[in-house]
């Protein structure tokens, strides 16, 4: 597949001194949803913005079908829809005035048939002489998203699409990008629920403290959320985990009270009856059982600990 | 050149003057009517001609440039202030569009309300006193060029301001006394000598000055220097907003 965004070395530090990006590289091929997960304060909004011409890089390149977004602003700048994460709208503008306003702004022809399919699409067709602040917080988000996609975009930014909204919206919203992905619009979002990443994209990066910490395929990066541990403290302190226990892959920890044994939740079984069972029929006692999950967090913690 | 961008960003700015029409038409007629009232007809007549005017007519070009200024001003820097203070300006920031194309946008629609406010002041005026226009080309050359230049300027303001207070600033400090004290009421003959000196400094002298020419051909200075302040604000004003948006200043981080 072809690249349709690439982001070099992309670095920025703002004017107060703090570095909001460090050293991007990143390649997105066309027709993919790729989600940039991250926590608040990561960098992730700072890096659209720098693509979308909000913000200036401080070193590095950024390409969007092989135009650079500076010397060949206004060839990149057709090609992207940009949804902000705030609700900005005007309040005075009706639906239908601010969505053909969006399509002047990005240099295209009215067109009243494609707005209004656009329109219908979103549920905002009823809405569409209705001024934007009489609309719910829902409705505006919807609005938002029809401006992006009213000049027709290739590529496609939805920053923290679903934050703050209700059950429903969030799954019109998957289903909206499951139709523009057919359609052939690349997307990236982002977001902190990895339930979303989960959901919609086929590969997801890891932003944190600026740095982009990996892009892996979505099954990779869910196998590695989806281990549990359970860690079981044994009554009396061993040196080796006995012959018997071999097929469970226990590591034993280094004071030789305690043993972790590492399952997968999505699988068929995960082991831990006959796990338990063995360790009785070896004669160990067992004082007290704990598990844990592999979050987000944790994954983010051990990336930046390696980084460092 | 980006046109259909320059198109909705001047049709949606015009809106907003349509959707307050009342308001944007019947202040400037009744203010123009009451300055009129107080001062063509109640004061006016017992002053004497000034260069062969009558003190009513001689106030017109004043009163026009007095609004053409304020209106150019504040409908430009409300025009730009608001979408960043709404946060609504992420869109132009992102749109495949030049600094050029926005100034246009914006500082065009700013300068045709002032235009059609100052006409309908002209208008409203000759209800009042007997007009004669001595250079129809001038007058109209200083009425556009000063539409355009000082939406210019009230679009620097609005870039440039980040709250409200700084808004009103700029106008309310320095342009609405430069405009009195630039003779809108008055020849600068009428002054003490010093006075007349100081004057001088004031750029909004010669704006009126050669407007006044063109209606009556009374000038307190020469016509081709009024012509030549008036190029080189606009000018400045024009290479300001080209380095605000070249620089990104508070636009941009």
């Amino acid at each position: 597949m072809s690249t349709i965004l690439s982001v070099k070395n992309l670095s920025k530090t703002y004017d107060s001194g703090h570095q909001a990006l460090t050293n991007i590289n990143l390649d997105i091929c066309q027709g993919e949803i790729i989600a940039l997960l991250g926590p608040n304060g990561a960098g992730k909004t700072t890096l659209i913005s720098t693509i979308c011409g909000l913000v200036s890089p401080t070193s590095g390149t950024v390409t969007v079908d092989g135009h650079d977004i500076i010397t060949h602003y206004r060839q990149t700048r057709e090609l992207i829809g940009l949804v902000p994460q705030e609700l900005t709208l005007g309040a005075f503008d009706k639906v239908w005035d601010t969505v053909n306003f969006s399509r002047g702004l990005f240099g295209m022809a009215p067109d009243p048939e494609y707005l209004t399919q656009l329109l219908k699409d979103l549920s905002l067709h009823d809405k569409r002489d209705s001024m934007l602040m009489t609309l719910s917080g829902g409705m505006k988000r919807r609005v938002l998203i029809a401006k992006a996609l009213s000049h027709q975009p290739r590529v496609l930014f939805l920053d923290e699409p679903t934050a703050g909204v209700d059950v429903e919206l969030r799954k019109d919203m998957w289903q909206i990008v499951e139709k523009l992905r057919a359609s052939g619009v690349t997307i990236i979002l982002t977001t902190h629920y990895i339930e979303e990443a989960e959901e919609i994209a086929d590969r997801v990066g890891v932003i944190a403290g600026g740095e982009l910490l990996l892009v892996e395929d979505k099954s990779a990066l869910m196998e590695k959320l989806g281990k549990k541990q359970l860690r079981i403290d044994l009554r009396e302190t061993i040196t080796e985990v006995p012959a018997s226990l071999a097929e469970f892959n226990l590591s034993l920890s280094d004071d030789g009270t305690s043993v972790t044994y590492t399952y997968d939740t999505r699988g068929e079984r995960t082991g831990i009856t006959t796990l338990l069972k063995a360790i009785n029929d070896a004669g160990l006692g067992l004082a007290d059982l704990q598990t844990s999950q592999s979050s987000l967090e944790d994954i983010f913690v051990n990336l930046v600990h390696t980084e460092s | 050149m980006n046109l259909p961008a320059v198109k909705v960003i001047y049709l949606n700015e015009m809106r907003r003057f349509w959707n307050t029409l009342l308001q944007s038409l019947a202040s400037p007629v009744i203010s123009t009517a009451l300055y009129f009232v107080v001062f063509g007809a109640a004061i006016g007549s017992r002053i004497e001609e000034i260069g062969g005017v009558s003190y009513g007519a001689f106030i017109v070009p004043g009163l026009m440039m007095l609004s053409l200024l304020t209106q150019s001003i504040s409908n430009a820097s409300f025009g730009i202030f608001f979408p960043k203070f709404t946060g609504t300006i992420y869109e132009i920031m992102s749109a495949p569009i030049s600094f050029f194309e926005i100034v246009l946008g914006y500082v065009g629609a700013a300068a045709t309300k002032s235009f059609i406010i100052g006409s309908i002041i002209l208008l409203t005026a000759s209800f009042f006193v007997e007009l004669r226009i001595a250079h129809p080309w001038w007058m109209m050359l200083f009425f556009v060029l000063t539409c355009i230049s000082f939406s210019l300027f009230g679009f620097i303001i609005g870039l440039w301001a980040d709250n409200f207070e700084k808004l009103q600033l700029i106008p309310l400090l320095v342009i609405t006394p430069l405009v009195f004290l630039g003779g809108s009421f008055y020849s600068i003959d009428m002054l003490p000598p010093l006075w007349q000196k100081i004057t001088l400094f004031n750029p909004v002298v010669y704006l009126i000055s050669g407007f006044r020419w063109s209606f009556f051909e009374v000038a307190d200075v020469g016509v081709a220097w009024s012509l030549l302040m008036i190029l080189v604000f606009l000018l400045t004003c024009l290479g300001l907003v080209w380095w605000m948006f070249k620089t990104g200043y508070k636009l941009k981080q």
